[in-house]
């Protein structure tokens, strides 16, 4: 059965797995190889060869409380920084997870060979990074980033790929997921897929099924997001008519290469480096006394737009900033920045050990996602309330367990991705010994799941991918950026609702079989719409300014009405509300206060 | 492309590109594409790439990151291997016109696509991961920094296949020499301190064809995006094959 077809379910090949996870990046490795050890027929489903996912491209470090540059640093500073961080609508529970089993992940990760930097002493390198303080912010900046230079991702990518090899991973390589199938019960029973070199179409059949499809960096113009980043996890779970959480939450990174978007580490403020406008000022001395350059992401974002605004930027159109690391000396550059030299002087034309380098706030990451529990089951609201979508679970940023709530601190997203990839292979694991007892899927339900693919075989006319995506792009980036006001959004979520049936009736003039990169682009063309969608109705509807999220009509964070996570549904474009979870289980929870820097 | 710099002016660049399609055609050909690029800004060659997409939508490459880290895009630039998404079309375009073909030496599946398994089938043999007889400590194995900077130059690799696609060796033996990429993985655990298989890896190297069909060509130093050295990587293994026997 070919992927060109017009494909009914009766005629569908079959394959059956224990356990399939969707997207080899971190997350979705880190969970393979937790339950490829534990001896499940596992596979790894990824649309790209491993090692290309996006977490390659992370470079500063993850953050954890490992003792190496600090033997005093405790895990529950780390939380603390992380709750203040998210702005106090991530959950609790999940925060103290993270931080707690951190650094037995990390440790982990060395064991199977990661190349961290080291200290003197031999043990693993730390380096200060933005949001990070000692004694619950009481005792300074701590240096809690562990890194293999400034190519973290890289190193963490491939050492999860290579232990996957060890373990005897099965990996799909190459392979594309189309829709999710769900039984008459609404349990995920497994997906549509297909071999992109191929064509050969097949339903997989699964006892779990976990989403681990990274980000949607792509629905902006900008970003420092790598091309495959359309989101395809969360267009799936909102077909499915499952919910997205606090999906208006992105994060804006304050160093992206101007002109090209290309990610510039904060390890390089971590590392001492600072922001220059085009006085030579060091303006984040005046937005964060304290804490400066280091400041938290959005805070140090909205610095740099403000000051573009107000005419301070640089160059002659006055529209970025400068990132100055000429006064640390060559050396320190060069070798705890090697990754960041080339990129600047690939895309800049400058030498960072000698200029300071062109950056503006650049489209990052998705701190929302499909909830889930801290075992990774995806979980919907049934009449106010949560429950668990059987066969279902998602990780890493694809997810929204909630670690970040409306702002990450940098180096969390590396922790974010092991610690719950691996918890999600434990609970699978567990739960599958105990014995799985989903009912199987008809054919009326499979045939479901291929609507979409068929649609886009038959379309004999309309848009194509390029046009859609670019007036998607163009929105997004005008209407839902660093700054947010009513006006501009309903205008945006007009044009998206304008576009909504040119997208699902969208036109494929490429209707070849093997390798036909257009049938690609088109099916993650829909899955960023759907997030993009999300993303605007729930933007317009959060009527405060909290974390990432800054609106000039609402200024000011509003606890009394939106101390909450948002819910987004599709099929009724209907957001609501869900509880934050403030109830650690070994400490107290911290509790909002104002935030600063 | 990413671009919100202004745009003056636009010039005209021809992209030849290698084009092959299984299911419709006979045999390859190249085909002419001719794009606009902004005269005041230099766009990488995956940018043009992107371009002629827009034109010519069942144009087919691989590509990610679009910053050099994946190793997606690797291909073959105007008879070089290289990335796409770092190498500049100043650097690239001759006379105006830029010939793309895919990587050398592996089956073409499309277009620029090559079928990359015997790449990886090679990668595989090298046993690309750390080996260890003790057990792990609570916390991690001590190394110290000038032990882990044996490891700069080796870990930084990619996969991208450019060097062993412009390996002759590799082209006469793809099943039985491992090639350039395959050999820097494995003298990257002989080099790391905490690794305890380095008699293993020797003895699984020590034959005809594995390690010693490099005849120090260097074709894979001369392409390497990340600017790594693979003959070196093999040349060291080989002082150790033979610091061995004697």
């Amino acid at each position: 059965m070919k992927v060109d077809e017009i494909i009914k379910a009766q005629d569908l090949p079959i394959r059956d797995f224990d356990a399939i996870i969707i997207g080899g990046g971190g997350s979705g490795m880190r969970a393979s190889l937790q339950l490829a050890e534990s001896g499940l027929n596992t596979a790894v489903i990824s649309k790209v060869f491993p090692t290309r996912s996006h977490t390659v491209s992370a470079q500063g470090g993850i953050t954890c409380a490992i003792q190496s540059d600090d033997p005093e640093d405790d895990w529950r500073w780390h939380m603390f920084d992380t709750v203040k961080g998210s702005d106090y609508i991530g959950d609790q529970d999940a925060i103290e997870y993270m931080c707690s089993e951190g650094p037995k992940a990390v440790f982990e990760l060395e064991h199977m060979g990661m190349p961290f930097s080291r200290t003197e002493e031999g043990r693993i390198y730390q380096r200060p990074f933005g949001g990070q303080s000692k004694d619950y912010g009481k005792g300074g900046q701590a240096c809690r980033t562990a890194c293999a230079a400034d190519r973290t991702g890289h190193s963490l990518l491939h050492t999860l790929y290579q232990a996957n090899l060890k373990a005897g991973t099965n990996f799909l390589n190459e392979w594309f997921a189309i829709d999710l199938v769900l039984n008459s019960s609404k349990e995920v029973t497994g997906v549509i897929a297909f071999e992109i070199e191929s064509g050969e179409i097949f339903y997989i059949r699964s006892k779990a099924t976990v989403l681990a499809t990274g980000g949607a960096g792509r629905i902006y113009a900008s970003t420092t997001n790598a091309l495959i980043n359309s989101g395809d996890g969360i267009g799936m779970a909102l077909r499915a008519g499952l919910p997205v959480q606090d999906i208006e939450m992105w994060q804006f990174h304050p160093t992206g290469i101007y002109g090209h978007g290309t990610l510039v580490t904060e390890g390089c403020r971590g590392e001492g480096g600072y922001l220059i406008n085009k006085d030579g000022e060091r303006f984040m001395e005046r937005y964060a006394p304290n804490t400066k350059d280091l400041a938290s992401r959005d805070v140090v974002s909205r610095a740099m737009a403000q000051e573009i605004l107000e005419g301070r930027g640089c160059g002659p159109h006055e529209d970025h900033i400068k990132l100055r690391l000429d006064h640390l000396g060559a050396e320190v550059v060069h070798k705890r920045l090697p990754g960041i030299t080339e990129l600047s002087k690939t895309f800049a034309h400058v030498d960072p050990a000698v200029e300071p380098i062109p950056v503006v706030p650049t489209c990052h990451y998705m701190m929302g996602g499909i909830p889930t529990n801290i075992n990774g089951q995806v979980v919907t609201l049934k009449e106010g309330k949560d429950s668990v979508v059987n066969g279902l679970y998602a990780a890493g940023e694809v997810a929204c367990v909630s670690v970040h709530g409306s702002n990450r601190l940098g180096g969390n997203s590396l922790l974010d991705l092991i610690v719950f990839g691996r918890a999600a292979g434990i609970y699978i694991e567990e739960s599958l010994k105990q014995g799985s007892s989903l009912s199987p899927s008809s054919k009326e339900d499979i045939d479901q799941a291929l609507i979409r693919l068929n649609k886009l075989n038959a379309s004999k006319e309309g848009k194509e991918t390029a046009e859609l995506k670019k007036d998607m792009q163009d929105n997004m980036q005008s209407n839902f950026g660093v700054f947010r006001r009513e006006d501009l959004m309903e205008k945006g979520i007009e044009d998206l609702g304008n576009s909504r049936e040119a997208v699902e009736n969208m036109y494929l003039s490429d209707k070849s079989v093997s390798f036909n990169t257009a049938r690609i682009e088109a099916l993650e063309m829909q899955n960023l719409f759907e997030v993009a969608e999300a993303t605007a109705i729930t933007a317009n509807e959060r009527k405060e300014s909290r974390g990432a999220h800054a609106r000039d009509d609402y200024p000011e964070r509003d606890d009394d009405n939106w101390l909450k996570h948002s819910i987004y549904f599709s099929s009724t474009k209907s957001v609501s509300k869900k509880d934050v979870n403030f109830r650690p289980t070994t400490v107290q929870a911290f509790q909002p206060t104002e935030r600063s820097y | 492309m990413n671009t919100t710099i202004p745009l003056e002016e636009v010039k005209n660049v021809t992209l030849s590109i290698y084009r092959f399609d299984p299911g419709k055609d006979k045999k390859a050909y190249m085909q002419d594409i001719e794009i606009e690029v902004p005269a005041n800004m230099d766009l990488m060659v995956l940018d043009a790439l992107l371009l002629a997409k827009k034109k010519e939508t069942s144009l087919s490459f691989r590509r990610s990151c679009g910053e050099g880290v994946c190793g997606s895009d690797g291909m073959n630039i105007n008879g070089k291997n290289g990335l796409a998404c770092v190498t500049p079309l100043s650097e690239a375009v001759k006379r105006n016109k830029l010939v793309l073909k895919p990587m050398p030496g592996l089956p073409v599946i499309r277009d620029l696509i090559v079928d990359m398994k015997q790449f990886f089938d090679q990668l595989e043999k090298v046993k690309p991961y750390l080996i260890t007889k003790d057990e792990a400590p609570e916390q991690e194995r001590k190394q110290s920094p000038e032990e882990r900077e044996e490891l700069d130059g080796l870990y930084e690799c990619i996969l991208c296949g450019c060097c062993s696609t412009a390996c002759p060796s590799f082209w006469w033996n793809p099943d039985k020499f491992l090639g350039p990429a395959a050999l820097l993985q494995s003298w990257r655990f002989i080099a790391d301190s905490r690794d305890q298989a380095t008699e293993e890896r020797l003895d699984d190297l020590d034959d005809a064809f594995s390690l010693y069909r490099c005849h120090g060509i260097m074709n894979c130093v001369s392409v390497c995006p990340k600017g790594l050295n693979p003959t070196e990587a093999i040349s060291n293994i080989r002082k150790k094959l033979i610091n061995r026997k004697s």
